[in-house]
């Protein structure tokens, strides 16, 4: 791109007013007629069987249409291939309603549907479900005995590296060693927005789906293959999503049952979720993890071993990328990474913000200060000692990595320089003040993704592609990188997404839907406008006379010539001229494998924090961040901020509150609501200052965008342990960092 | 939620004749936790009368040289209403250190007395509990335990009275006024909320067909001297791992009178007067606070997750009585 009249620069979301005056239409608040509503119940055991469903007392109610249970629901597609979807891990989905076995606490086991939702929730509520239960896992520190190597193969889990080098002779040679073991815990994703489905029944049995999804095709693809549909028979509409943070990348129960419900009594149906429910679909797993590091007197980095044990279902193999980043942080030669995952009676756990990443660099970066603080070293000078210049994974350069610009900028807004070395020694009147530090990195993904356009003659350009905006700003920047190419003013271009029937988008998560889909709409545009110029060039008496592609600039609505701005047309005028109400184009844009291969491509990051910790009883606030990331070329300055602000608010979160607390007598969890399972309020966070160092990349992407949605967390839980122990001298390696393990 | 029938009342006398001729009836004011509970199908009322309209919103001046805090006031109004800020700083404190401000806006005096417990068990109808269905069991008492009791739990029960307002309420000694078919009566903040017992389905001793009208403060209302520590999870809509309430009047450096109350340890807000008289005749500082705290807890009893509340607890105690006397 040569101008930048919209992209790079600060621009307000085009949805912001839709958002905040209600006008924006979120997937529980579509209305159509004759509309029934469907309340589930869930299990109340962890695995067993079903032995008796009494909805006598339910179907009773006038109003009440039906109670779907195992018992009533029709035959469904029978292999496990119909019931998986883009992303789903190796294994046998969840499938509701299939039969009388419970595999989970909060299982769905019955749908009521009645005329309105107060008599549905009642209803729900007579429902008497008997099991006969069977022995469950759910503690993690026993599952761990069962863990096996994920299978490989899942779309986007990339296994751990072979080992280089000679890790354990090293680690056992090292001068300086740190061996640790870090825990993390279950966590929920919890939107604000809860999961809903609002299906509209049609003629002839066609369905409107507004589902709540970061993939509407994927759901699309879904339901169709279970419910055996033809393709043209199902749309999902999916507008507006209250965030997904990865809980949405697969289809939820909720969309399953209120298809299988609106099929069964051929009418629109509308099933939500509550906040309890929104603990029964998926979660960050929990992991157990072991560190040994190796370093000579000096500080360089002689050796890095880290194995992690984490979570999956007895159903599916979910796998994340745990270890992998300890290879890729900081250079060394003997690394050895193991990761493993273990079966539990929980539903499948599933990608969250930083899926892997957080878990792994919380552990690494945890010992990574241990060591530093083994070594007497500060633990900046540490990581810049052990700068990698090269992916060590991949035995490839990077495309980019303006990660030591990040720790300059960093330290000099943080005032690093300042901290003393010793913990401890740090106060504000009865506080300890603690400074801790901490890298991520994430990948720079691109995928295959479509867009088309439309022109129309009245100015207004109408771009598309089937992405979600999950809070991310995807409306914004896909509008601004329209409006860009084509010099149409911001104003008239309307991009549309969440609709099944646009052209192809991966599901919005792994970061990659800016570079993804942001491609698909430059190049797009780019094709419509040499189409534009084409028709231009047979318009009679054309302005730009014989002038190519290269000769013009399109701008304002306009196409002119460079060296000439007085020559030019207005686009619509080339339409009207040519005698057309409405110009198209789409394309399918794909990454430029060959060209990238070569490359290692990774957004980096770091975090320095500072903590006050109230000595006498424990409670720990964080007083100040600074984040800086290099995440390539910077698209909207303001949404690229929140994504950052975002990221670093859960990194807190994680550090300091967040844990879904299971009772393993019922193998339930227990903490099941916003008041009992904590994330910061506002009072918890501080003042946030997020630096973009300037980064460029024209490998990873024609924008030369990285993608933000996940980088502001990676590293931060670690800065913020990193800092508690910098303040109190207590090594808690076990998340969250609560008083109680500060006393 | 079930199906209910709703009233209105619009006098007292009327409210409470709602109560004696439904069984199973509840009052409803801010609903702030009824409605929570209620959608969790933990409360499942027949019945609810709506008190809103009941003429128990002011605060007053008592002949005594006390304050009267209306039933149905709001917790924010309560904590910034002039004389509370004036005379009562402590109760002000408090109350603003619970909930959120929406919250509070809604929440009335006496529904906050009668709010339940934070337990998980309690909370979830997937699971027993002996406070919701007496005779189910405790599963907290070997489950997850660590916002429970430390003080006062029976083999029933060890859920914890979760509020703020009512710690610093026994602190002041402040009078609870109820009115029943019968008439009026007094009780004794210190006598409202009950241990569990057997009967832990009781959180108070209010009859099922009594209606709260007021909480009357004494005139002591230890402005000069006084704190209110809440130790919590997070810096704002969390209970209390551990709150104090401590009130103090001192002459000379030396402690006169001392209240102490604690909250998030107990059924309900826990005094000991045989602490409270250790701090009497001391001159303020740590090792006479240290002893008041150690007496306070000398019977605390630590389960799996929530034996670090006892530590926690003295040292609260230590820095609320610091900050009191030092104000």
């Amino acid at each position: 791109m040569t101008a930048t009249q919209y992209v790079g620069k600060p621009v307000s979301r085009v949805d912001g007013r839709a958002k905040v005056t209600g006008a924006a239409k979120y997937a529980g608040e579509f209305n159509v007629p004759r509309l029934t509503y469907g309340v589930i119940v869930s299990s109340t055991v962890a695995k067993g069987r079903i032995t008796r469903i009494d909805a006598t007392a339910a179907l009773a109610l006038e109003g009440v249409i039906e109670v779907l249970t195992h018992e009533n629901t029709p035959r469904l597609a029978w292999l496990d291939r119909s019931y998986q979807d883009q992303i789903a891990p190796n294994g046998s989905p969840f499938r509701p309603l299939h039969d009388d076995k419970v595999v989970y606490s909060g299982q769905p086991v019955a749908l009521v549907v009645a005329e309105n939702f107060e008599l549905a929730r009642y209803a729900a509520s007579l429902v008497r479900v008997e099991y006969a239960p069977e022995p469950h896992q759910t503690n993690f520190d026993d599952a761990m005995a069962e863990a096996y190597e994920p299978p490989t193969g899942r779309a986007g889990y990339t296994p751990p590296p072979k080992p280089r080098g000679e890790a354990d002779q090293a680690f056992a040679d090292a001068k300086y060693q740190v061996s640790a073991q870090y825990a993390t815990p279950t966590e929920h994703h919890n939107p604000m927005e809860n999961y809903a489905t609002t299906v509209a029944y049609g003629e002839e049995g066609k369905l409107t789906v507004y589902d709540k999804t970061q993939g509407a095709q994927n759901v699309q693809a879904y339901l169709a293959s279970v419910f055996s549909m033809s393709s043209d028979d199902v749309r999902v509409i999916s507008p507006f999503v209250g965030g997904g943070f990865g809980s949405g990348l697969r289809p939820v129960y909720n969309v399953f049952l209120a298809v299988l419900a609106a099929r069964q009594l051929k009418r629109s149906v509308r099933v939500s979720l509550t906040r309890q429910q929104m603990f029964t679909f998926s979660h960050r797993s929990e992991t157990r993890q072991e560190v040994r590091l190796g370093a000579a007197r000096d500080g360089q980095l002689e050796a890095i071993i880290h194995e992690a044990f984490a979570d999956t279902s007895t159903f599916e193999d979910f796998a994340e990328g745990i270890v992998n980043w300890s290879g890729l942080l900081h250079q060394c030669d003997n690394v050895r990474l193991e990761y493993r995952i273990a079966p539990m009676d929980v539903y499948t756990p599933a990608d969250m913000r930083a899926p892997g990443a957080t878990q792994g660099t919380f552990a690494l970066e945890c010992a990574v200060d241990e060591l530093a603080h083994r070594l007497g070293m500060d633990p900046l000078e540490f990581r810049l000692k052990n700068y990698a210049e090269r992916d060590q994974n991949l035995d490839k350069p990077f495309s980019s990595k303006e990660l030591r610009e990040c720790y300059r900028q960093g330290a000099e807004r943080f005032g690093w320089s300042q901290r003393n070395l010793e913990p401890r020694s740090m106060r504000r009147g009865n506080r300890l003040i603690g400074w801790g530090m901490s890298t991520g990195a994430w990948e720079a993904m691109q995928d295959k993704a479509g867009a088309k356009a439309t022109l129309h003659v009245d100015g207004r350009l109408i771009v598309g592609s089937a992405t979600a905006d999950i809070g991310t700003g995807t409306y914004t920047i896909m509008t601004q990188i329209a409006a860009e190419t084509l010099g149409i003013p911001l104003e008239r271009v309307e991009f549309q997404l969440g609709d099944s029937t646009l052209p192809f988008s991966p599901v919005e998560g792994g970061s990659w839907t800016a570079a993804s889909v942001g491609t698909a709409v430059k190049e797009v545009c780019e094709a419509l406008r040499e189409k534009l110029f084409k028709l231009a060039g047979k318009i009679h008496d054309s302005p730009l006379g014989d002038a190519t592609l290269e000769d013009v600039v399109f701008e304002n609505g306009e196409v002119r010539l460079h060296r000439d701005s007085a020559r030019g047309i207005a686009l619509t005028e080339i339409l009207r001229r040519s005698d057309m109400a409405t110009l198209d184009e789409e394309v399918t844009a794909k990454p430029k494998m060959l060209e990238q291969s070569g490359y290692s491509r990774h957004s980096h990051q770091v975090t320095f924090v500072e903590v006050e910790v109230e000595e006498d009883i424990g409670m720990v606030r964080v007083t100040r961040v600074v984040d800086a990331v290099a995440g390539g070329r910077i698209l909207n300055p303001k949404t690229a901020r929140s994504q950052i602000l975002g990221g670093v608010v859960w990194g807190i979160s994680m550090a300091l509150h967040e844990e879904t607390l299971s009772d393993h007598a019922f193998g339930r969890f227990m903490n099941h609501n916003l008041a009992e399972y904590h994330i910061p309020v506002n009072k918890d966070i501080p003042e946030i200052d997020v630096i973009f160092v300037h980064e460029d990349d024209t490998i990873v992407n024609p924008l030369g965008a990285k993608g933000l949605g996940e980088i502001g967390l990676v590293g931060t839980a670690a800065a913020v342990a990193n800092a508690v122990f910098h303040a109190t001298g207590k090594r808690v390696r076990h998340l969250p960092v609560t008083l109680d393990k500060l006393l | 939620m079930n199906s209910f029938t709703f009233a209105r009342a619009t006098e007292p006398a009327a409210a409470v004749r709602e109560l004696a001729a439904h069984d199973g009836a509840q009052l409803v004011a801010g609903g702030t936790n009824l409605l929570d509970l209620m959608k969790e199908n933990v409360a499942r009322p027949p019945r609810l009368v709506d008190i809103n309209r009941l003429p128990l919103a002011q605060i007053e001046e008592r002949p005594d040289g006390g304050l009267r805090l209306g039933a149905l006031a709001t917790n924010a109004d309560t904590a910034y209403h002039p004389a509370v800020q004036a005379r009562y700083p402590l109760l002000a404190r408090t109350i603003l250190a619970g909930a959120s401000p929406q919250l509070r806006n809604m929440a009335t005096n006496g529904g906050n007395l009668l709010q339940r417990t934070r337990c998980y068990y309690f909370y979830d109808v997937g699971t027993p509990c002996n406070k919701r269905e007496p005779g189910s069991g405790c599963p907290a008492i070997a489950g997850l335990n660590r916002m429970h009791a430390i003080l006062g739990t029976s083999e029933q029960c060890i859920a914890t009275y979760p509020g703020d307002m009512a710690v610093a309420l026994a602190a002041l000694e402040a009078v609870v006024q109820v009115q029943g078919p019968d008439g009026e009566r007094s009780i004794p903040l210190g006598e409202f909320h009950r241990l569990p017992g057997d009967t832990p389905q009781f959180d108070n001793n209010l009859r099922p067909d009594e209606l709260i009208t007021a909480i009357d403060l004494p005139r002591r209302g230890f402005a000069k001297h006084h704190s209110y520590v809440k130790v919590r999870d997070r810096s704002s809509y969390a209970f209390a791992l551990v709150s104090v309430a401590a009130g103090l009047e001192m002459e000379g450096g030396k402690i006169t009178t001392a209240r102490l109350a604690l909250g998030g340890v107990a059924h309900k807000p826990w005094r000991d007067p045989e602490a409270e008289a250790l701090l009497v005749g001391q001159a303020a500082g740590a090792d006479a606070f240290r002893a008041a705290a150690d007496h306070l807890l000398r019977d605390a009893r630590g389960y799996r997750f929530n034996a670090f509340k006892i530590e926690l607890a003295r040292r609260a105690v230590v820095r609320a009585l610091r900050e009191a006397s030092t104000a």
